[in-house]
């Protein structure tokens, strides 16, 4: 029942800290707006080298919007505690670790989704993209599965955040290499081999995959695996993000550095 | 006694050379600067492979503009807030040395970095893709660099004096990034662009410091001409922004605001 408590009230609160909402308009110019700008860029980019349609990037980059959130949004919730100077707190609390993060994941997840979809539904409108209804239900859930992923990579980031203070460039560095290796702005046959080997261990890579062939016609059945290989992505980087949590938790005390990292 | 002018003169560049080393050691503002260009002249190479050496070098020059941008959108705009932060913003504001002469170091220094960027692009490039550093004309090349970080680290001032009030400034300035890098013809030439946005290119300093760059390297266009409207838009900006300062700061001294903005 703790646990729970600390899962549910705790990420709430965390998540309204996080966004000051007193004021929504924080939330607006740091998420929805630059999603659009960022897709626009690359849409435009995609014209001007000629090697696939808009189509391919509008989907492709609408699915990168879930990531930004749950990055910056993840690492905040290490940066953020170290900023207001309770994280020795929460290090020395007995609260399960698991629901802590977790708790900070869900509304993180939820952002991913909103952001996503609202990014895909206005550069759809913006680039004339078409959507068949049949596709709607399998899209849909190919973002969520897709922003959790991108939340299970946010939660290593946020693990990272306890051995280093610059989580912001963390979260740039991911988000660069998500645009650059997921075949989400440069197809995976461009690239070298070891690059398109190395995007098929990123989020976004395989749920960009499907979310294209879902509104190309493609069945759920037929992208099925596709939206599988995506959710064990994102379950992995879950564990690897947990885990890291508690060695640099561990290591952190033991060198006294947690406030100084 | 030293005139006020020698003073002022020191305080500019004192304050620059001060700020340039305090940047060059920050490591988010390095890998702002750095990984721009590494990932925009990447991109570049995949999307555009099989064009011209003379294409790919130009791109490059483009990741570097970009990176110079976002190290002004990242930093200049809240240059401000970091003072406040720092708890000395009312102390500078009070001051007898004229608050924009403490202010103009700072976002000078702040796009100064961006030289880093340039370099990272065309080393990169040269090294990891092996594409040639061929200059057509050197002497309006070497002069455009200068014109190029000048005219945007006085659209940062502008930036910067016109968002004194809000403590959100950092986040304002980023919501200019993409925007920005998708219509000054940096990766994206403004003919893929729809027509009306052409004219709104012209408003921004990347724009003419792009041409400038890229008309002395291919050895096309008229780079005097573009480096003339760099200086021209730099003087505009300083001249709006030194207005703006002037109006925001008494706004916020006769509301005893600064510190709470």
């Amino acid at each position: 029942m703790t646990n729970l408590r600390v899962l549910t009230i705790g990420g709430y609160l965390s998540y309204r800290a996080l966004f000051n909402w007193v004021n929504p308009y924080v939330f607006c110019i740091t998420t929805l707006i630059p999603s659009i700008t960022t897709l626009a860029f690359f849409v435009y980019l995609g014209r001007t080298a000629g090697v696939a349609d808009d189509t391919y990037y509008v989907v492709g980059n609408a699915l990168v919007a879930a990531s930004a959130p749950a990055l910056f949004g993840m690492s905040q919730a290490i940066a953020g505690e170290r900023y207001t100077q309770t994280l020795s707190l929460l290090v020395a609390s007995p609260a399960n670790r698991a629901a802590v993060f977790l708790g900070r994941a869900l509304p993180a997840t939820a952002t991913g989704i909103v952001v996503s979809v609202w990014t895909f539904v206005i550069a759809s409108l913006i680039f004339g993209i078409t959507v068949p209804l049949s596709a709607i239900a399998p899209l849909a859930l190919t973002i969520a599965v897709t922003a959790l992923a991108c939340v299970g990579l946010g939660l290593f980031n946020a693990a990272l955040g306890l051995r280093w203070r610059e989580t912001g460039v963390l979260g740039n560095v991911f988000l660069y290499v998500i645009l650059l290796f997921a075949g989400v702005n440069v197809p995976l046959d461009r690239l070298p081999g070891w690059m398109s080997t190395l995007a098929q261990g990123l989020p976004v890579t395989h749920g960009a995959n499907a979310a294209r062939q879902v509104v190309a016609g493609a069945s759920f059945t037929q992208v099925a695996p596709l939206i599988a290989a995506e959710a064990l992505v994102g379950a992995a980087y879950i564990a690897i993000g947990l885990t890291a949590i508690r060695l640099f938790e561990v290591e952190a005390r033991r060198g006294a550095a947690l406030d100084v990292a | 006694m030293r005139s006020s002018t020698t003073h002022l003169v020191r305080v500019l560049v004192v304050g620059l050379g001060l700020h340039f080393k305090m940047l060059s050691r920050s490591p988010f503002d390095m890998f702002v600067v750095v990984a721009s260009p590494l990932i925009f002249a990447t991109l570049a190479y995949f999307l555009f492979n099989g064009r011209s050496g003379t294409n790919l070098l130009v791109a490059a020059l483009a990741s570097g503009v970009m990176g110079i941008w976002s190290s002004t959108t990242a930093s200049g705009a809240g240059a401000l807030q970091t003072q406040r932060r720092y708890g000395v913003l009312e102390l500078l504001v009070a001051s007898p040395t004229p608050f924009w002469a403490v202010l103009l170091p700072i976002v000078l220094a702040i796009s100064s970095i961006g030289i880093y960027s340039l370099a990272t692009g065309l080393v990169y490039m040269r090294l990891v893709f092996g594409v040639p550093v061929a200059i057509a004309g050197w002497m309006p090349f070497v002069v455009a660099i200068p014109a190029t970080i000048g005219s945007i680290g006085a659209l940062g001032f502008l930036f910067a004096s016109a968002l004194v009030r809000y403590r959100s400034a950092f986040m304002l300035g980023n919501v200019f990034e993409w925007p920005v890098w998708m219509i000054c013809g940096l990766l994206i030439p403004v003919t893929v662009l729809p027509g009306w946005l052409q004219p709104v290119s012209w408003l921004f300093a990347p724009t003419w410091g792009m041409s400038a760059l890229r008309s002395a390297t291919v050895g096309t266009g008229a780079p005097w001409a573009d480096i003339g409207m760099c200086a021209a838009l730099a003087a505009a900006y300083l001249g709006a922004g030194w207005i703006f300062l002037r109006f925001f700061l008494n706004a916020a001294r006769a509301d005893a605001t600064l510190a709470l903005s």
